[in-house]
């Protein structure tokens, strides 16, 4: 009986290896441990055996039942790691076939870049103002130390709509406006929609978008306009960045610099984006004209400060290299889609 | 203003590279814009002499020459028509550089030829600079010539350097005046030669002429001088290429000096013939009504009362400061001419030369306001040059009639207040130095300047800064960042927060960001159907547009969304999702400026785009922006959009204090055909402002449910024209606390339902906050519910 027993274990085990499914398994669980088992029916005919070979058969017996269902156990393991590394294998998916699509909407690049303009100077203290785009000849000239007939004012070809109120030309009349409402310390940047009567074409537009800084204080020099602008232009065109001023004249600032900041293209050696000057202007500032701080309510006496305005749309144009001002405005879901 | 660079070193030692040049200038404030260099590209070409000319053996149009070099005599066969022996000639010796390539020695059917003579075309030249050149043919030289002379020089082919000047800076509209500011930047003294004038002429001008002035604000100043025995003939070639160069055109020697001068000193001249001044007299008058002049230009002038005008005792000859007058101009019969050299005001020049429609290089100059000691000195530099080119006998004196006010001409050199607008540390000794080299008087005891009469600019200490830091380099400048002032927190207001939570969320909806022009073409009214008495059409109108398609602001932005859906259609984009957050512009009675309103539209076509998924993006939208208290109703009277599927918002509650917010809906079929949009194109206008005082940052918690949900569905048949909004208010009325959300999963109509009516369905959820629902409080609900749709909307459980 014991070699009985041996036997069944070395065949069953060795059936074991070869069950390659969970259904097969059950049948051999039945046809040996089964109440019809083959084992079961051995363990029956124990009561046949003397009484001192009992505890040692049934001993045996035992450890034979455990052999058997330690391998049922282990090959059905085998047999569900099997299963699924086959399913696995069957459902790889073709990783390279394209997302399925969202459909998230996007943000025009003007809207884009001004954010990130005032990202910039809201970490450095400033506060956002705006003023109407349909203007007094008053906010947007005058007041600004271009008073009427001035040649200056050739340099900004104005809509008009009656001899006192124009489309404004710059943001710089927000300024004025801001100043005579608050009083020093004043930090703004002035965000807006401007209008000049330039005919539409790959680099011009009757309507354009400008930001314009204004800090008035005690004691602002020309100095904290340079490290201001510095900050500025890291922050839009990258760290290594350099900036440029060259002497200009504004009627509303003194002294007054048209700014260049070193070319995106090439950074600095000259390519077709800078005309292969190494420089690309994008700004103009100065430190306020006593004449303007004076027309809002700031004693120049007391108060200095500096200002400075800059066109979106070129920025814009600059920073995704979009080559015709017109597409800005087109609307061109293909266009848009690509920000 | 374009600079020749050898007429600039008249005045300026200029000993640096061009390069090194441009850029002192431009980092000084004298912005260089470009710089041509004529004789680009042309070497080894001399002026020639023909000494002998042959014809040709082999053929009848070429001729065989010799051509004295100066160092060489060579043989140049030629084709040109005009050259005779004798004459002088630009010559392309062999290896010779010329813009359209290299000469070699060639052989012309069978003759050697060592060389080309050129035409003003092969030199690179227009008859601008050579006003004597021929139609076809050779260039020949007029005037005598050294031979062998390198051709760059003898047609004076300079490099010509094109200045940015600004509107405050008139006096640098002049060679004299720029080569100051370049003695500044390179830190070299200016020349400034001695005028001489030796006044051969008969007589004094005094005896000629009288001059008066009946304005002087307008004219504070008017000098003139008398030539006689005036020969007219083309100017030298020196004065004619460098005029050239400069960008004027000659036309005969007197005509050249006046404008030599002008473009050398910046004061603009005028020459009369003198015969024509009729009472040996000028007066300086606005002009009278009804007044005609014919300018320079052969133009009938009209003029008006305000236009100063130069007038002899009986009529305008000449429009002040802007053209003179046919009737005095300058002929080759002229024998006398009376020289002008006037200041006028700025302003008034520039009002006349704007009316007028004549913008000339002296009105630019005058209307930027320019230096009254110029005058006299522009008269005898003229009066110096006529003698030169004995175009005349100058006579002795000038006519002065100066009514100039003093102006402030001292300025306190405050070296504190400088350095502290700049944040600089500079020493007062440097300021000095560049303000004596501009020509400032400076007394450095009291540090009190005399401000230079060209300098009328200079008015404050802002000024002065500018002067000390354009020759300082701003870019020496120590940057610093408001340091030591009082730190601010920057801040979006809340407006703002709300316009950014706007676009991010148009944005998270698929809606893509458009901007749109905010002037616009009167017609867009009638495509998107507003009758003719419609309050929209009221609108703000620009006086001077480029064009009736962008003359009036717009009331309205459905036209340009339309147009930008149309765009994307005509191009086969297949769906377009869009959004713009814009302004319209209405104006209001008794205000200058108008009402500047911000608005939101929205509009789409294409797939996945109706009524509902619009009206999804406006839910969306709400939420968003902390919007409860709102509703759609139908909305039926819009002309623009769908009668039958358009909703206008409503927000607020009791209705006495609700307000429409804005209008969703599909694009009326006509209105999307008219702008070429498709059949089933979707639109949404809002008024932001009154989005924005409805929306709220603050959000409040709700705790999550802690006991079951009953779940109940409700499907009643109702007629057709019953909205579902109003079931829904009913149902939620009827079920009481306890009904937690109810939401409609479907619309059936069809076989099962009778005609005319619709079955609706809804998912109701039931839960309490404290408590698990029993089954009969939710059945007695259920019946409430039934029971109040059947008597409202007459509903029958399905």
């Amino acid at each position: 009986m014991k070699q009985q027993l041996e036997s069944i274990q070395k065949e069953a085990l060795k059936k074991l290896e070869t069950i390659t499914d969970i259904r097969e398994l059950e049948d051999f669980r039945v046809a040996y441990l089964g109440k019809k088992g083959e084992l079961t029916s051995i363990l029956k005919g124990m009561g046949a055996l003397p009484p001192e070979e009992r505890p040692l058969i049934g001993q045996l017996a035992n450890e034979v039942r455990n052999a058997l269902e330690a391998g049922i156990a282990a090959t059905r393991d085998r047999l569900i790691r099997a299963a699924r590394e086959e399913k696995i294998r069957q459902e790889t998916l073709d990783v390279t076939m394209p997302g399925r699509a969202r459909k998230l909407g996007r943000k025009h690049p003007i809207t884009i870049v001004l954010d990130e303009i005032k990202d910039i100077f809201l970490g450095m203290g400033y506060e956002i103002a705006e003023g109407p785009e349909v203007e007094l000849d008053y906010y947007n000239f005058e007041a600004l130390n271009i008073p009427k007939n001035h040649p200056a004012r050739d340099t900004q070809d104005t809509f008009y709509i009656t001899e006192e109120v124009l489309l404004r030309t710059h943001t710089s009349p927000v300024q004025i406006r801001y100043m005579k409402s608050h009083k020093p310390p004043i930090r703004i940047i002035c965000p807006g929609r401007v209008y000049r009567s330039d005919t539409v074409d790959a680099t011009h537009s009757p309507i354009f978008h400008q930001v314009e800084g204004l800090v008035v204080d005690r004691g602002i020099t020309m100095g904290d306009l340079i490290g201001t602008l510095e900050v500025f232009a890291k922050g839009i065109f990258g760290e290594d960045t350099k900036i440029r001023l060259r002497p200009h004249h504004f009627n509303f600032t003194e002294p007054s610099a048209e700014v260049d900041v070193s070319c995106w293209g090439c950074g600095g050696t000259g390519c077709r984006i800078c005309k292969g000057e190494g420089w690309v202007e994008i700004l103009g500032a100065g430190m306020v004209h006593p004449n303007v701080l004076r027309e809002g309510g700031v004693d120049p006496d007391v108060y200095s400060g500096f200002a400075f305005g800059l066109g979106i749309d070129r920025i814009a144009m600059g920073k995704f290299g979009i080559d015709d001002m017109r597409l800005l405005f087109e609307n061109d879901i293909r266009f848009l889609r690509q920000f | 203003m374009k600079a020749p660079l050898n007429w600039l070193k008249d005045f300026v030692d200029i000993n640096v590279g061009i390069k090194e040049y441009v850029n002192a200038m431009t980092m000084s404030g004298s912005k260089v814009e470009g710089v041509e260099d004529m004789g680009e590209g042309i070497e080894k070409v001399v002026v020639g002499k023909i000494l002998e000319m042959e014809p040709h053996p082999n053929a009848d149009r070429l001729k065989v020459c010799k051509v004295d070099a100066g160092s060489e005599v060579v043989q140049v066969v030629t084709g040109a028509p005009n050259v005779r022996t004798g004459d002088l000639i630009p010559l392309a010796l062999v290896g010779a550089k010329l813009p359209g390539g290299e000469i070699k020695a060639s052989r012309l059917r069978g003759v050697e030829s060592y060389g080309m003579m050129c035409s003003m075309e092969e030199l690179n030249l227009t008859r601008d600079y050579l006003p004597d050149a021929p139609e076809d043919g050779v260039y020949v030289f007029a005037e005598d010539i050294k031979l062998g002379a390198d051709i760059r020089e003898a047609l004076h082919l300079d490099k010509v350097i094109e200045f940015e000047i600004t509107s405050n800076r008139p006096d640098c509209l002049s060679i004299y005046g720029l080569a100051r500011e370049s003695s500044v930047a390179l830190g070299v003294p200016l020349k400034k030669p001695e005028i001489r004038v030796k006044e051969e002429g008969s007589g004094n001008a005094g005896d000629y002429v009288s001059i008066e002035i009946e304005n002087p604000e307008l004219c504070p100043r008017y000098s003139a001088r008398i030539v006689t025995d005036i020969k007219v003939g083309p100017s030298p070639y020196w004065m004619q290429h460098r005029l050239a160069a400069a960008g004027m055109r000659p036309i005969n020697n007197i005509v050249d000096i006046t404008n030599y001068v002008m473009l050398e000193l910046g004061q603009p001249m005028h020459a009369f013939d003198f015969s024509c001044i009729t009472g040996s007299k000028i007066i300086v008058r606005t002009a009278r009504e009804g007044e005609v002049i014919k300018t320079l230009d052969g133009q009938e002038r009209k003029l008006d009362t305000n236009m100063l005008v130069i007038a002899d005792a009986e009529r305008p000859v000449g429009v002040a400061g802007v053209m003179g007058g046919e009737n005095s101009e300058i002929t080759d019969n002229t024998k006398v001419l009376l020289l002008e050299s006037a200041n006028f005001n700025g302003a008034s020049i520039r009002v006349t030369s704007k009316k007028l429609g004549i913008r000339s290089e002296a009105s630019l100059r005058f209307e930027k306001g320019l230096d009254p000691e110029l005058t006299v000195k522009a008269l005898d530099r003229c009066a110096e040059l006529i003698e030169l080119l004995g175009a005349g006998r100058v006579v002795r004196g000038i006519v002065d009639c100066n009514m100039t006010k003093k102006r402030q001409d001292t300025i306190k050199l405050d070296v504190d207040r400088i350095n502290a607008l700049l944040g600089t540390d500079l020493p007062a000794e440097k300021m000095i130095a560049i303000f004596r080299a501009l020509e400032f008087e400076v007394d450095p005891d009291t540090m009190l300047m005399k401000i230079p009469s060209f300098r009328s600019d200079i008015e404050n200490i802002a000024d002065l800064s500018e002067e000390v830091a354009r020759f300082y380099d701003y870019n020496n400048i120590k940057p610093s960042l408001l340091s030591g002032k009082e730190s601010m927190r920057g801040k979006r207001s809340y407006k703002q927060r709300m316009e950014d939570a706007i676009r991010n969320t148009m944005c998270a909806c698929g809606m893509n960001e458009a901007y749109t022009f905010s002037f616009t073409s009167p017609k867009v009214f009638d495509n998107i159907n507003l009758p003719q008495d419609h309050p929209l059409r009221r609108t703000v109108v620009i006086s001077n547009p480029l064009g009736e398609d962008y003359s009036i602001m717009r009331t309205t932005t459905l036209p340009d969304m339309l147009r930008v859906l149309a765009i994307n259609y005509s191009r086969k984009v297949e769906t377009a999702r869009l959004f713009e957050l814009s302004y319209v512009y209405h104006p209001v009675d008794g205000k200058e400026l108008p009402d500047q309103k911000s608005v939101l539209t929205l509009g789409m076509y294409g797939e996945g785009c109706d009524f509902y998924e619009l009206k999804g993006v406006v839910e969306e939208l709400m939420a968003a922006m902390g919007i409860a208290d709102y509703e759609f109703k139908p909305e039926k009277e819009d002309p623009s959009f769908h009668p039958g599927r358009t909703a206008s918002l409503i927000i607020g509650t009791p209705d006495s204090k609700s307000q429409k917010a804005g209008v969703l809906g599909e694009v009326h079929p006509e209105v999307a055909e008219k702008t070429e949009c498709p059949e089933r194109t979707y639109a949404a206008m809002f008024d932001v402002s009154l989005l924005i005082d409805a929306s709220t940052l603050a959000r409040k918690f709700k705790p999550l449910p802690k006991f079951p949900a009953v779940p109940r569905d409700i499907a009643v048949v109702v007629r057709d024209e019953v909205y579902v909004a109003d079931l829904i208010k009913a149902i939620s009325k009827a079920a009481g606390d306890i009904l937690e959300d109810v939401s409609l999963f479907d619309v059936y109509k069809g076989s099962q339902v009778p005609e005319g009516m619709k079955s609706t369905a809804f998912a109701l959820t039931f839960r309490s906050p404290d408590r698990t629902l029993k089954d009969e409080e939710v059945n007695k609900a259920m019946e409430r519910i039934l029971k109040s749709l059947e008597h409202q909307f007459g509903a029958r459980l399905r």
